[in-house]
């Protein structure tokens, strides 16, 4: 990952060839991160593609239940020839969880940015297939959420197969 | 020439390139359904497959069928207690979901691991790592017709599964590797087991080759089939073998060495073509250089502690709890509520046997992780399948389903 000085920097360039996009940028337990303000994610994930970052090795959701804005998406991003890491946040609302999508960029994207959809509860905009990934289909809510509780899956037997959940199926 | 290239030959005078659909019976699609219960898919994979005739024009894999929601189940566990769960994500390589999982964590709390630790550590993950390639190699070897090979890989597998269990106690998912180290030295004896294993590794590696190798069928099923270049993989995600195959010596443990994987002399095996014959010679030529890694260890084997001094972190040695009072209140605070990590985000990258298995965990300064999340490579190599069996045969697919090698435990977390 890029030093101190050195993340600064690609913020910087970052928020000059691209106005308003750089919020934050944090360096620790060596991690170098830049928080972008999500409605730019597409133009700053391609600009830092063609700054050598070009290899999106991760793409995952995190809830920061109760800060907001709650949700975060989370790009990290690989320069294989300098061998080098940036991690990309974009934090958005859970009352407008909405991104465009970056399948465009990267088409490994799809099942990643599924995943986030089905458990966050984010949608891509420009996904062609946003479906739920690992959840069955017709499942409500999104469980990785941190107000999500746990263990509240009624399993349904003989007795009461014709109440609770996928009853009506 | 030979009557392999004959069979090509044959095979290639078959037109694959697109035609109108609904022209009359013999241009019909169809749809067919994979799974989710199928030997050939390696777990609980569903593919629709849509074909025209015996060509593959698109598939779609489902998956979810053995998601068990362990990302969720680790945020109500306290940090070490949350090992044992990671551990069942990838269940053919154990040990490196808990070494990702232990290191993102190790970042955070800014530890230093005892260099005894980390070659132990490396000593078990190449075992692994070789375990996950002999099960790759006997069941793809299975889906290929050749079923003798199963036996042969499992027999050496089970060696390693009774290493396993003897520094551990458990065959698999063994706990082995804790948060600052490992959880016991490895007992008397294991070395000159060790030992006795990884004379024996190369010849039977040889073995696999002399019975693969020049088996036609094996061949003119792998050889030209299923190619993607570099860039297209680059594109989709992959890593790990499957990315090597094509070329590109992309690996973590040179790129980013960690746990001392610098200290150790071995060369990273790259494909050519980056067809189905090439992902088979890359894992089996790792067999090699995994057991060159476990000899480099074992004979460099440093003295010292197994697990960081650290009181806080690490439980203190059980003998100590009959004489010390501050050992008893530190192994009480960390079995009833464990250590709290100080806040902050790490993603943790290591090179597992399908590329790169990436841990991101982040803690809210308590003493349960906030959020646990697994870059499965099984789970990003598995969109590749898709432009990989484009206008191939359905018995390519299966054959690439083979070599792409997705666990599905991995995918579906």
């Amino acid at each position: 990952m890029p030093d101190q000085t050195g993340l600064e920097a690609l913020a910087q360039q970052l928020s000059e060839a691209l106005a308003g996009s750089v919020l934050a940028t944090s360096h620790a337990h060596g991690r170098a991160e830049i928080q972008i303000a999500p409605e730019q994610n597409v133009a700053v994930l391609a600009w830092l593609r063609a700054q050598g970052y070009s290899f999106l090795a991760s793409l995952h959701g995190v809830d920061y239940y109760p800060h907001e804005p709650r949700l975060g998406v989370i790009y990290e991003l690989l320069d294989m020839r300098n061998v080098d890491r940036v991690s990309v946040k974009a934090r958005v609302s859970t009352d407008e969880p909405s991104i465009a999508s970056v399948l465009e960029l990267w088409p490994g994207a799809d099942f990643p940015e599924r995943e986030v959809y089905d458990m966050f509860g984010v949608r891509f905009d420009g996904h062609p297939d946003l479906r739920r990934i690992l959840m069955p289909e017709d499942y409500e809510g999104h469980p990785q959420r941190r107000d999500f509780p746990v263990g509240g899956e009624p399993v349904l037997f003989t007795y009461n197969e014709t109440d609770g959940y996928g009853a009506d199926r | 020439m030979s009557a392999l290239s004959d069979y090509r030959r044959r095979e290639e005078s078959i037109t694959m390139s697109s035609e109108p659909v609904g022209m009359g019976e013999t241009h019909e699609l169809l749809t067919l359904n994979i799974g989710p219960h199928h030997p050939a898919t390696h777990g609980v994979l569903r593919l629709i497959a849509t074909l025209e005739g015996e060509v593959v024009r698109d598939i779609k894999p489902i998956i979810g069928y053995v998601h068990t929601g362990i990302e969720k189940t680790a945020e109500q566990k306290s940090y070490w207690k949350a090992i044992p769960v990671v551990e069942r994500m990838d269940y053919l390589s154990y040990y490196f979901n808990a070494m990702a999982y232990c290191g993102a964590v190790e970042t955070l709390l800014g530890i230093e691991v005892p260099p005894r630790a980390q070659y132990l550590r490396i000593i078990h993950l190449e075992l692994n790592r070789i375990m996950s390639h002999l099960v790759w190699l006997g069941t793809s070897a299975l889906d290929l017709g050749a079923m003798s090979m199963f036996w042969y890989c499992f027999r050496e597998r089970e060696t390693i599964l009774d290493l396993f269990e003897m520094s551990s106690g458990q065959r698999m998912h063994t706990r082995y590797f804790q948060v600052g180290g490992v959880i016991e030295d490895i007992p008397a004896g294991f070395a000159r087991n060790v030992q006795r294993f990884i004379d024996e590794m190369p010849s039977r590696a040889d073995q696999y080759a002399d019975l693969l190798e020049k088996n036609e069928i094996l061949l003119s099923r792998l050889r030209d089939t299923c190619v993607l270049d570099e860039q297209t993989l680059l594109g989709w995600g992959v890593t790990g073998p499957l990315l090597r195959a094509a070329g590109n010596p992309w690996d973590l443990r040179k790129a980013a060495p960690y746990s001392s994987y610098d200290h150790f002399d071995f060369r990273i095996p790259v494909g050519t073509v980056g067809d189905n014959y090439d992902r088979f010679r890359v894992r089996h030529a790792e067999l090699y250089e995994s057991t060159k890694i476990i000899q480099q260890a074992l004979n460099g084997l440093p003295e010292g502690p197994h697990i960081v001094e650290d009181r806080k972190v690490a439980l203190p040695p059980r003998h100590e709890l009959a004489t010390s009072m501050e050992s008893l209140i530190h192994h009480f605070k960390l079995v009833t509520e464990g250590f709290r990590v100080p806040e902050g985000e790490c993603y943790y990258p290591i090179e597992s046997p399908r590329g790169e298995l990436g841990c991101f965990v982040r803690a809210d300064g308590s003493a349960k992780p906030a959020r646990v999340h697994m870059r499965d490579p099984s789970f990003v190599n598995l969109q590749a399948t898709a432009p990989m069996v484009k206008d191939a045969y359905i018995a390519d697919l299966i054959a690439t389903l083979a070599m792409v090698d997705p666990v599905l435990g991995g995918v579906d977390r």
